[in-house]
């Protein structure tokens, strides 16, 4: 980052004194680098005082439109992945702890118990699963950092560029799971992806054929840490394999 | 005078307080909309449902609705007086501007001379303010009012000397009636030295040192609140009014214009009227000046200016007679 801050300046600092140097005069003035400086020094601004070019600039904005976000009225325009509130997906969260414990001021809140389905088959185990009771989030704390949606394996919890959700009390900030999940709703699709980008890993994974079986390499050695597979039986062994991927 | 019934004056006082609340309201709003879309911003939007037109009525309910306090060691009485003693001087400046021949709220022979003194006791107002409060910002600024004030009535009193030397009169309709279109070459010099001392009269942006908030909080009237500072903004704004008025009978022949027989009092408002906008366009644009650039202003530049247009009218009005 650094080298390319620098590389850049000595250029810009050439080039105008190359270009104005013709012209007579400037190079001194722009190399004291007052770009407004330079530029009244030559032409009709040298001659009209700044108090001049202050007036026209005043009077060049107020032709122009304003800046002025008339919120309440007009809904802003915010940019893609805002991060507004946490929306929670209460059927993908498995009550594994991991947002609550990644969470940098812990206002995640996760309540569960442990619940006991009957086997399926005849003579089968029972098996255990989480019930989630609880799951809040402490906006009055939260800092927006968006650890929790980052660590989370089972893509229960996402951004939602909802932002009016003040309160008068601090202590009304605190959201349980109905309203963590009613922001679900507001979740937007996943931006699509750039042009020319790279394909997401499931989907390339997805799209992958088949492997073809790996050919026995009876001359090599294998290494030391791999684990030597057995050769299946398969008819399709003819199929050369491309040299790059024997390396990986 | 002495022709008037009582209600005629009674009328023409309520006209002209009317005149009094209502124009500088109208300046006051100019500004929150003229400045807010030279800075890209929209302004009061809400206040009045259309383009916030009643902001400034809201500004006074607020400031009606505010506690009126007064400093423990301050000088009480004079520290209450101060915000009357700022205002009443342009109450009595707007009765005596004329709009058109006939609509003046008091016919005053030597106006111009009358308006000249009180624009200059408004100032004491300031410094009442500056040295009751008890408050070192304040008496600085109320020091640099004082300082202004030296400096910029000399040459406002020269330009106006100028005027009335031009048209012969003292009196405000008289010098507006005596005004030709060639009087804006003749009395150019005049003018822009008037405009500028107008200014700094007025405390306004870049002469508005004695309430450089980067400096002294808000100069003479930083210990006021409620309706007392709404009074001292008032007095500003009302200022403003009778300055532009005083410009545009001075300098652009006040009610000259088309019909102006009929709309003259029209022609007059108009004309302060984008004079008022000149100067909140001067407060949008321009930095403040330091202290001693104020000084260096008024008497290496106006007061000499102010002089060789005394003589420039003294010598045109000899030649022409």
């Amino acid at each position: 980052m650094t080298g390319n801050l620098d590389r850049p300046d000595p250029d810009d600092l050439e080039r105008p004194v190359v270009d104005l140097s013709p012209p007579g005069g400037a190079p001194s003035k722009v190399k004291g680098g007052e770009p407004d400086g330079g530029r009244g020094g030559s032409g009709l601004s040298g001659i009209l005082p700044g108090i001049v070019q202050g007036l026209a600039t005043t009077a060049r904005t107020m032709t122009r439109h304003t800046h002025t976000a008339e919120y309440p009225d007009v809904r802003p325009q915010l940019p893609p992945r805002s991060r507004g509130v946490i929306a929670l997906l209460d059927e993908n969260c498995t009550s594994c702890m991991l947002c609550a414990r990644e969470c940098p001021d812990w206002c995640i809140y996760i309540d569960s118990h442990k619940e006991e389905l009957p086997p399926t088959t005849e003579g089968g185990r029972a098996r255990q699963r989480n019930v989630l009771d609880r799951f809040a989030i402490d906006y009055s704390l939260c800092m927006y950092c968006g650890i929790c949606v980052e660590v989370c394996p089972f893509d229960a919890l996402f951004w939602s560029p909802e932002f009016e959700y003040a309160e008068l009390d601090i202590h009304d900030l605190l959201h349980e799971k109905p309203r963590l999940s009613q922001w679900m709703a507001t979740v937007p699709a996943p931006p699509a992806l750039d042009p020319g980008s790279a394909d997401p890993a499931e989907v390339t994974a997805a799209a992958k054929p088949a492997r073809p079986a790996r050919p026995v390499r009876g001359e090599r050695a294998p290494g030391p840490g791999r684990p030597s597979r057995p050769p299946r039986a398969d008819p399709q062994q003819t199929p050369p394999v491309p040299p790059a991927d024997g390396d990986v | 005078m002495s022709g008037l019934t009582w209600l005629e004056v009674v009328l023409r006082a309520v006209a002209v307080l009317a005149a009094f609340l209502v124009l500088p309201l109208l300046v006051g709003q100019t500004e929150h909309k003229v400045m807010a879309h030279m800075q890209g911003r929209l302004g009061p939007m809400y206040a009045g449902g259309f383009h916030g037109w009643a902001q400034l009525l809201a500004d006074g309910i607020k400031f009606v609705q505010k506690e009126d306090v007064v400093p423990a060691r301050a000088d009480r009485s004079a520290f209450r007086l101060a915000p009357g003693v700022a205002l009443v001087p342009y109450l009595v400046a707007l009765a005596v501007i004329p709009l058109a021949p006939g609509v003046v709220g008091a016919k005053v022979d030597a106006s111009a001379l009358l308006v000249l003194a009180v624009i200059g006791v408004g100032i004491i107002g300031t410094l009442m303010a500056g040295w009751a409060s008890a408050n070192k910002y304040s008496l600085l600024g109320a020091m640099r009012a004082a300082a202004q004030l030296v400096s910029y009535e000399l040459p406002m009193v020269l330009v106006v000397a100028s005027v009335a030397l031009a048209a012969g009169t003292l009196s405000l309709v008289g010098i507006a009636q005596a005004w030709t279109p060639w009087w804006l070459l003749w009395q150019l010099p005049g003018a822009l030295v008037f405009f500028v001392a107008g200014l700094a009269e007025l405390q306004r942006v870049p002469f508005d040192m004695p309430v450089a908030d980067s400096e002294i909080v808000f100069g003479p009237y930083t210990e006021y609140t409620g309706l007392r500072f709404a009074f001292f903004l008032l007095a500003e704004y009302a200022g403003i009014v009778v300055m532009a008025l005083l410009f545009a009978v001075l300098f652009l022949g006040g009610w000259a214009g088309p019909w102006a027989a009929t709309v003259g009092w029209l022609w007059t408002l108009l004309k302060g009227l984008v004079l008022a906008v000149v100067v909140i366009w001067f407060r949008v644009s321009w930095p403040r000046l330091r202290e001693d650039q104020l000084q260096r202003l008024a008497w290496v530049w106006l007061v000499p200016i102010a002089l060789l247009q005394l003589a420039v009218t003294a010598v045109g009005v000899v030649m022409m007679r």
